[in-house]
């Protein structure tokens, strides 16, 4: 294999496995402040104890989330050392603004939240668990917007042979990065919220401290229905946005090949690469997708077959990647509605109960599926329409990455089996007892 | 203009990323010879516990100015130090999750791991930090390309190793140091006796680098051009002797801010020695990348210099804060589990 490929499989893997963490961290470090909150207006322990309990879980998977972090930041530099000097102008000072803006403060007040109990008043350490969520979504936002001007480059212009910033405020604010990182988030919010769902309903089948788990169930039933039902506007308007910014995403993901108005929608289809078509296209809604992407039948989308082959991206992983996710989202849908007309008294039903521990994994798919149809679909462009991932790389031996894929993929797999391991154990174990 | 003040930025937030988590570096190497007893060992681990996170953004800090500012710098630093630069990765990695593991479970055994962990994730990048910036000083075999032309064997010169025992060295007194500061006891005295013993080893480290540096590099050269610059290594200089003074006054508190100030200097003098060279090429001096033919547009080293200037005083207030409210004495039986590692 050549730089190229084992620099994107490094980096994919590394960017994947981070973001095994990531969401939980957006999610739930509301979740804590909100119980926290709760505990400071009514002076009921009980809501402590739900910050504590929760907040545990929140810095077991933060200490993975956060170690992981780093490497992506410095493989821009190891790696794409010619992204970087290309497009730096612009990116670098995305990244950097992050760790000066959101970082510092999430990591210090993180630490202040877990060792400051009995050093702060109940309201300063209040303001610390506020700090530490809205850095932390604050990271977030910086981050994506980093990304999202790889996938839709705007506010630059080429001089001295490389992308310099030309309007700072046209990277910040267009609509292709305010949609990724709303929809972005919204997919974070639901996997915490099934996430704290899916931990209550455990230990409400075993009626295990059924007092405190049916609080938490109640405010993560109306969390997650919100953000659900939330997603699925935010993932529609993203999905019909690139049919201005990245039209052969669009393409891929619906495995569209001609370009048409009044473009049906397949439920079923198996895409073709080789031949250009579809193999199967079954129950179909005429003009569906020119609908979706355009809000009317006569919107015209572009296909695949008006894009030369080597500017197309890899459609069948695209494409089932993003039919999956559509699918695990109205899933959603059902699954939190369910939890919050029960939200009063989850107990009754038993049903609801035993499966909402087995979809703990399910957003957390969802959102990892997301990630593959926004990065896979945007190749072969590292930043759509200007730089090609191939040459984006740096002049290093393909043996050095080698190595460093392999040390990658070992480290990462302990650390992930570890940090699992515990997660498990502590959800299981429950908060300990009240205090009489 | 805009570029010497982003070099200056630079090689500050490398400089505050060295003095902070420097100690903790430092501190992690020595655990095995300072701690006696699990006990021990949780109130080291705790000593640095509200801070190591807090310190390493100053490394992400000086990784996004760099990148930020000077991306060509960046990209050809890091491609050319590829190796050693994923293995301080990997290292900083295992530290940060020993801090958070190692009393998840209640096993001796897996206690040990992490420790290991701690150690070597501590060790490692203290090393190979000060072999990175060795070799810094001295000069990278680079081409006009950007390509590095050495391979591994080549950045393990004497000058660098040289510069990585220096850097042990330093942050493992710096460590000793903090730990004087937060225990009492036996701990204390053992963290007294460590700071004593390496201090000989720092001073004959760091005049021996200073030496080596007249003849391995051109930084001292560079110095006597802006004459006033040389209070950087009169800083260190001056730090190392205050912290053997104010070690032997029993203030620990001091000791700690000397060998800050050693550190602080010893890396200031090197980054100021370089300028305006961010990193000089040993084989094409034409090659060498610089804060002008390196350098982001102005627009955004004028937005970059906004923000760093409009938060960097507040992060500086808010963890100079937490500093001080966790500055407080500790002992194994005040460490509650609910609110300790």
């Amino acid at each position: 294999m050549d730089v190229v490929m084992l620099s994107r499989l490094q980096f994919a893997m590394a960017a994947c496995f981070h973001y095994l963490f990531v969401p939980l961290t957006l999610g739930l470090s509301f979740l804590v402040a909100l119980f926290e909150t709760k505990f400071v207006r009514t002076g009921d322990p009980e809501y402590r104890r739900q910050a504590k309990f929760w907040g545990k879980l929140f810095l077991i998977n933060f200490a993975v989330g956060v170690v992981t972090g780093i490497t992506l930041e410095f493989q821009f530099g190891t790696n794409w050392s010619r992204y970087s000097t290309q497009v730096g102008d612009v990116f670098g000072s995305l990244l950097a603004i992050e760790a000066t803006v959101s970082f510092f403060l999430e990591s210090t007040f993180l630490a202040v939240w877990f060792f400051g109990w009995n050093k702060l008043s109940p309201r300063a350490h209040l303001v610390s668990a506020w700090l530490v969520a809205i850095a932390s979504n604050l990271s977030a936002f910086w981050i994506l917007t980093a990304n999202a001007w790889m996938q839709s480059p705007v506010g630059y212009a080429i001089r001295n042979g490389r992308a310099e910033l030309d309007d700072f405020f046209a990277v910040l604010l267009q609509p292709a990065s305010l949609l990724e990182i709303g929809h972005t988030l919204a997919g974070a919010y639901i996997l915490a919220g099934f996430f704290v769902l899916g931990v209550s309903a455990w230990h409400l089948r075993r009626k295990n401290q059924e007092a405190f788990f049916s609080r938490s169930f109640r405010l993560a039933a109306v969390w997650t229905l919100i953000f659900s039902v939330l997603e699925i506007g935010l993932g529609h308007m993203s999905a019909s946005h690139l049919r201005a910014t990245q039209p052969a995403k669009l393409a891929a993901m619906e495995s569209l090949w001609e370009t048409r108005a009044s473009a049906p929608m397949h439920l079923l289809v198996w895409p073709d690469e080789e031949n250009e078509k579809n193999h199967l296209e079954a129950l179909s809604i005429p003009a569906g997708l020119s609908v979706l992407a355009g809000f009317s039948p006569d919107t015209e989308v572009k296909g695949l077959r008006d894009f030369p082959r080597q500017d197309r991206p890899p459609v069948l992983p695209v494409f089932l990647s993003f039919r999956a996710m559509v699918g695990l989202a109205f899933l959603f849908v059902l699954l939190s509605l369910w939890a919050f007309l029960r939200r009063r008294q989850p107990d009754r039903a038993p049903g609801l109960l035993r499966l909402l521990p087995w979809i703990i994994p399910l957003p957390y798919l969802a959102n990892q599926l997301g990630w593959i149809v926004t990065e896979v679909g945007r190749q072969p462009w590292i930043v759509y329409g200007l730089m090609r991932t191939e040459d984006a790389v740096s002049p290093i031996e393909p043996s050095q990455v080698a190595i460093s894929l392999a040390a990658f993929f070992l480290v990462y797999a302990l650390l992930g089996a570890v940090d699992f391991f515990l997660l498990f154990k502590f959800a299981r174990k429950g908060p300990p007892p009240a205090a009489a | 203009m805009l570029e010497t003040i982003w070099f200056a930025i630079w090689g500050l937030a490398w400089a505050v990323y060295f003095a902070l988590d420097g100690f903790d570096l430092g501190l992690g190497s020595l655990f095995p010879f300072l701690a006696r007893s699990e006990g021990d060992k949780r109130v080291i681990v705790n000593a640095m516990g509200p801070f190591w996170d807090g310190n390493e953004v100053w490394l992400i800090t000086a990784g996004g100015v760099t990148f930020a500012a000077f991306p060509r710098a960046y990209a050809v630093m890091f491609s050319a130090l590829y190796t050693p630069l994923l293995l301080l990765l990997f290292a900083l990695i295992l530290r940060g999750v020993a801090f958070e593991f190692r009393a998840k479970v209640d096993s001796p055994r897996w206690r040990r791991i992490w420790d290991g962990c701690l150690v070597i994730g501590s060790l490692l990048p203290a090393v190979l930090l000060g072999v990175a910036f060795a070799n810094i000083f001295a000069g990278i075999p680079i081409d006009a390309a950007g390509r590095f032309q050495g391979d591994l064997l080549s950045l393990l010169h004497p000058y660098a190793l040289l510069g990585g025992a220096l850097f042990l060295a330093m942050f493992a007194l710096h460590g000793a140091n903090w730990l004087a500061t937060r225990t009492q006891g036996g701990l204390r005295d053992r963290a007294d006796r460590a700071a004593k013993i390496l201090w000989p080893a720092v001073a004959i480290l760091a005049v021996g680098f200073l030496l080596y540096t007249h003849f391995a590099t051109p930084l001292w050269r560079n110095l006597f051009q802006r004459p006033w610059l040389l209070v950087l290594p009169l800083l260190a200089v001056a730090g190392l002797a205050a912290t053997r003074i104010f070690a032997a006054r029993g203030a620990p508190w001091r000791a700690w801010f000397s060998s800050a100030a050693l550190i602080l200097g010893a890396a200031l003098f090197g980054v100021a020695g370089l300028y305006p060279d961010l990193l000089p090429s040993s084989i094409d001096p034409a090659a060498s990348l610089t804060a002008f033919n390196s350098s982001s547009s102005p627009l955004t080293l004028q937005i970059m210099l906004g923000v760093v200037l409009c938060f960097l005083p507040v992060v500086i207030g808010y963890q100079s804060w937490v500093y001080h409210r966790f500055r407080d004495v500790l002992d194994e039986k005040s460490l509650d589990p609910e609110t300790s590692y």
